[in-house]
């Protein structure tokens, strides 16, 4: 008995793995794999050919299995013109299917890249074909949609010259923010599943944390968790810019006097970061490849999946590009100089935050609320009269916001009070005039979830329960859209192959065109969507586990028009 | 009475923090359902009026009909806007129950969310199958359900593997405890094994339960089976228990036995984790037993029939791997305790317990 050594554990580890018919892939059975290289190649013209590959990549003091693609992690900058025709041949060299999803693209359905929904996938040792017309311009990126080959460095960005040239910049740079985990995604997904917030280690204990034995025992009584920020942290990621650790040096060289682009890419599995460049403002010119009006932030939230264009004019010397982890579990750095060699060095990490009533969908000052209420939170924390009849509240649903609110004005976790600007939903305008469309049709879609069982769905019902119930739209039918996050934390919502308005009070014709929309915990977004793409499209959260849990649906939007689409 | 005051302080012992009954003070108002959220700054200041005027807020949206940015056509009737604008902006009358929420953006005039509209059930009923063949799309469909939630999978949770040294002297003994699931997020096969013995004796108490489990909420699951006792008299029983998440996070798992002779006996645990820091914890647990009928080839008295409560500090190496110490208390009671007695055996002890915690 007492002989049970780590060691023992490990390899009892392993084989339950093994047991538990986890089908073990060739390069997990001792298979030689080259090195991916940290960063990335670029490719463009009229014939793009990308090969998805096993290697083994390392930073810092992790390593271990990678995907990545035509030998790199990110793969390649794929950098396309608007008006030409985008032909991008994709071979996977995997033993299992694999695919690329070109995110926030408007292209034919078929070529959206989504395996069961769009194609059949691509099979080991294919060769698939996406063929399309570039109508837009841009930054967006592509990544992996079969099973949790994003996690593993299959993801990559996109850049889609204008045919107008922009005066406002001299260079431009691309930040793809994202992951590396040494650590098997399926094992992390298990591990999520059940060892309940295995990866969160900055939970508020007997000697941390602020806040007060009334509060603690209100959240313990709901069984819940006000450090549940991220689902996965710095514990096993460690955080990348452009597939550089922070210990790797990456170093963007600017001249002195010149104007930089950066068009900054969330393409992580799991974070939200926390971008800024101490000392230096930004301003931001496109959310989510769309131009907005210029706004000037000194620090953005960036949520999976969704990118920024800003437009900096450093000083001379280096400065940090930093890219805090939400939950401030570590961060991704980057030195942006005009002296080569020359190493920025980024603030220490700030504290992590504590969600508050507000993150609960209930009204602030929780003193109030809380003192007199808390004998009847129980039953308010979960009554399934305030959710529509279509919202199944069973055991994959462990609250409902007694009182959502619209957070469309909420800057992100974390960063409502920091001393200085910092961009939210509401500061977005979109430059051009969106066409004016009356609303048709309004509806709602509940973002439910259940912390403790690590199930996520819209509407209580998970993917596998409604795929033969997508969300139909006819086509042009113009819809509003109402996003209820019925959970404490954050979700990035993604529609696949359309631009949504977000409803945040600009005005009809400025509303801001988004493809990914962050809900806000306990609280409400709003979009208005002209369903003008036929065919059927994938929508779900983009963090990665949750979609993986069931927090995904299918979107149809008929008919096919003539001589259109099929 | 040594005994009582043993067992009084160690259930206090283990009371968690959480646990204590919290004060609710009774000199303010309860949560009113009209607030004022101008005055509590829930809300934009255009949003908010002045005092002494109870109406509406203003719209903020412009007006792009009367701005002329609108073609007539898209223009509502004038009346359908006015009617519109008080519930926009009146907080007054405002429903805190309704899953509206405080800022309403809905559309006047916008048909619900059922009615959708026929051409939206054209077509195919998958896009795709019109491009590569159902034939194709069918296996990758399944998959992606598959890989979207479907998913299975499973643990084995080993709670206490430990070695327990009475105080007052006597033998050491040995216990473990430990439980596995496998299966979905709602449906599962739990399996559970404890048992004890002297160390360097036989085994002298071992059962294993195979029970199906089902999630009935968010935080508890039903669970049934059977459980056999190899140890000590081979006996078998029908299980129906609960097990899950109580408020202020206790475990807890609580199930009925009745055996292949009629006898009906239950078992209640619950356990909280203090953190003290990140990597230290200490868990107050107890555990009782009780019996609706005497069984005497078992020993046991009707009524409450056995309580252990005990108190662990583990500290997580990793969360997969954390020794423990500590102290349980283990009493007989009632008429148990009173056949203890009557048998020259001593009905309860505290014992120091060493021990692991560990899953994978």
């Amino acid at each position: 008995m007492v002989s049970f050594s780590r060691r023992n554990l490990i390899r009892s580890t392993a084989a339950l793995a093994a047991a538990s018919a986890l089908p073990m892939p060739a390069w997990a059975r001792g298979q030689s794999l080259t090195h991916a290289k940290n960063g990335f190649g670029e490719v463009s013209g009229e014939d793009i050919r990308l090969a998805i590959g096993n290697h083994h990549f390392t930073t810092g003091s992790r390593s271990g299995h990678a995907v990545g693609v035509n030998g790199t992690v990110p793969g390649p900058l794929v950098r396309l013109r608007e008006g030409q025709t985008a032909r991008l041949q994709v071979t996977n060299n995997l033993d299992e299917d694999s695919s690329i999803h070109w995110h926030g693209l408007l292209l034919p359905f078929q070529f959206d890249g989504v395996p069961g929904v769009s194609f059949p996938g691509i099979k080991p040792g294919e060769t698939f074909t996406y063929e399309f017309p570039v109508r837009q311009n841009g930054t967006y990126w592509w990544h992996s949609h079969s099973g949790l080959q994003e996690q593993a460095g299959h993801y990559g960005p996109i850049i889609i010259d204008s045919a107008d040239p922009d005066p406002r910049y001299d260079r431009d740079y691309v930040v793809l923010l994202s992951e590396f985990t040494p650590m098997h995604p399926h094992e992390i997904m298990r591990k999520l599943k059940v060892g309940e917030h295995y990866f969160q280690r900055q939970m508020q204990t007997a000697t941390e944390g602020d806040m007060s034995g009334e509060m603690r025992r209100m959240w313990s009584k709901m069984r819940m968790n006000p450090r549940d920020i991220s689902d996965v942290t710095g514990n096993t990621y460690t955080f990348l810019i452009n597939g550089h650790g922070p210990q790797d040096d990456l170093q963007l060289a600017f001249q002195p006097g010149e104007r930089v682009r950066l068009r900054v890419i969330n393409g992580s599995a799991m974070t939200f970061f926390n971008v800024r460049i101490p000392g230096v403002p930004m301003m931001v010119i496109q959310a989510d490849g769309q131009d907005v009006d210029e706004v000037q932030v000194d620090e953005f939230q960036i949520g999976v999946a969704e990118t920024y264009d800003v437009i900096v004019s450093p000083s001379n010397g280096s400065h940090a590009i930093v890219a805090e982890a939400m939950d401030r579990s570590g961060m991704g750095v980057a030195s942006l100089t005009s002296h080569k060699g020359h190493r920025a060095t980024p603030p220490p990490l700030r504290e992590i935050p504590t969600l508050t009533m507000v993150d609960m969908g209930m009204m602030e000052h929780s003193g109030m609320a809380g003192k007199d209420s808390m004998g009847g939170m129980d039953h308010s924390m979960r009554d399934k009269s305030l959710v529509p009849g279509d919202v199944e509240v069973g055991a994959g649903v462990d609250m409902i916001a007694p009182m959502p609110m619209d957070r469309m004005d909420f800057p992100g976790l974390g960063l409502d009070k920091v001393p200085h600007r910092v961009l939210r939903y509401t500061d977005l305008k979109a430059k051009r005039m969106n066409p004016h469309r009356k609303v048709e049709r309004e509806m709602e879609i509940h973002l439910t979830g259940n912390m403790e069982r690590y199930m996520w769905s819209f509407d209580g019902k998970k993917f596998t329960a409604v795929t033969d119930d997508p969300i139909r739209f006819g086509y042009d039918e113009r819809v509003r859209v109402k996003l209820v996050n019925q959970t404490m934390m954050a979700h990035p919502i993604h529609l696949h192959g359309h631009f949504f308005e977000l409803v945040n009070g600009a005005d009809h014709m400025h509303q801001p065109l988004k493809h990914t929309v962050i809900v806000q915990p306990g609280g409400t977004a709003t979009f208005d969507l002209t369903a003008n793409e036929p065919g059927d499209w994938a929508f779900h959260c983009h963090l990665l586990y949750h979609m993986h849990a069931g927090m995904m649906q299918v979107v149809t939007v008929r008919p096919f028009p003539e001589g259109d689409g099929a | 009475m040594i005994r009582a005051a043993l067992l009084a302080a160690s259930m206090l012992a283990a009371t968690p923090l959480a646990a204590q009954p919290y004060r609710v003070q009774d000199d303010k108002p309860a949560a009113q359902p009209e607030m004022d959220h101008c005055a509590m700054g829930h809300l934009p200041p255009e949003k908010c009026l002045p005092k002494e005027e109870p109406q509406p807020a203003p719209e903020p949206e412009m007006d792009h009909c009367a701005m002329g940015h609108l073609p007539p056509e898209q223009c509502p009737p004038k009346d359908r806007q006015e009617e519109h604008e008080p519930t926009a902006g009146g907080m007054a009358g405002m429903d805190h129950g309704s899953h509206g929420g405080i800022t309403d953006k809905s559309e006047p005039g916008a048909a619900p969310e059922e009615e959708i509209p026929a051409r939206a059930f054209d077509g195919p009923r998958h896009a795709a199958d019109a491009i590569w063949g159902s034939e194709a799309m069918e296996p990758s469909r399944e998959q992606l359900a598959r890989e979207n939630g479907g998913m299975t999978t499973g643990m084995i949770l080993v709670e206490r593997l430990e070695a327990r040294i009475p105080t007052d002297g006597g033998e050491d003994g040995y216990l473990w405890d430990a439980q596995g699931w496998y299966g979905g997020d709602i449906n599962r096969l739990v399996l559970k094994t404890e048992g004890e013995g002297k160390l360097g004796c036989a085994l002298e108490d071992a059962e294993i339960q195979a029970l199906y489990s089902r999630a009935i909420g968010p935080f508890f699951d039903l669970q049934a089976g059977v459980r056999f006792d190899p140890e000590p008299d081979g006996r078998t029983h029908l299980v129906v228990g609960v097990q899950g998440l109580a408020p202020y996070m206790f475990h807890v798992d609580g199930a009925l036995f009745l055996s292949d002779r009629g006898d009906l006996t239950a078992r209640v645990e619950a356990e909280y984790d203090q953190k003290i820091t990140r990597r230290l914890i200490l868990q107050p647990r107890i555990e009782a037993e009780f019996a609706a009928q005497n069984i005497p080839e078992r020993e046991i008295g009707a009524g409450i029939t056995k309580v252990e409560p005990g108190l662990r500090l583990r500290y997580e190496i990793v969360p997969e791997f954390a020794p423990y110490i500590g102290i349980e208390y283990e009493a007989e009671v009632g008429e148990t305790a009173d056949i203890a007695r009557a048998n020259g055996e001593d009905p309860d002890g505290l014992k120091a317990v060493i021990g692991l915690r560990a899953w994978f």
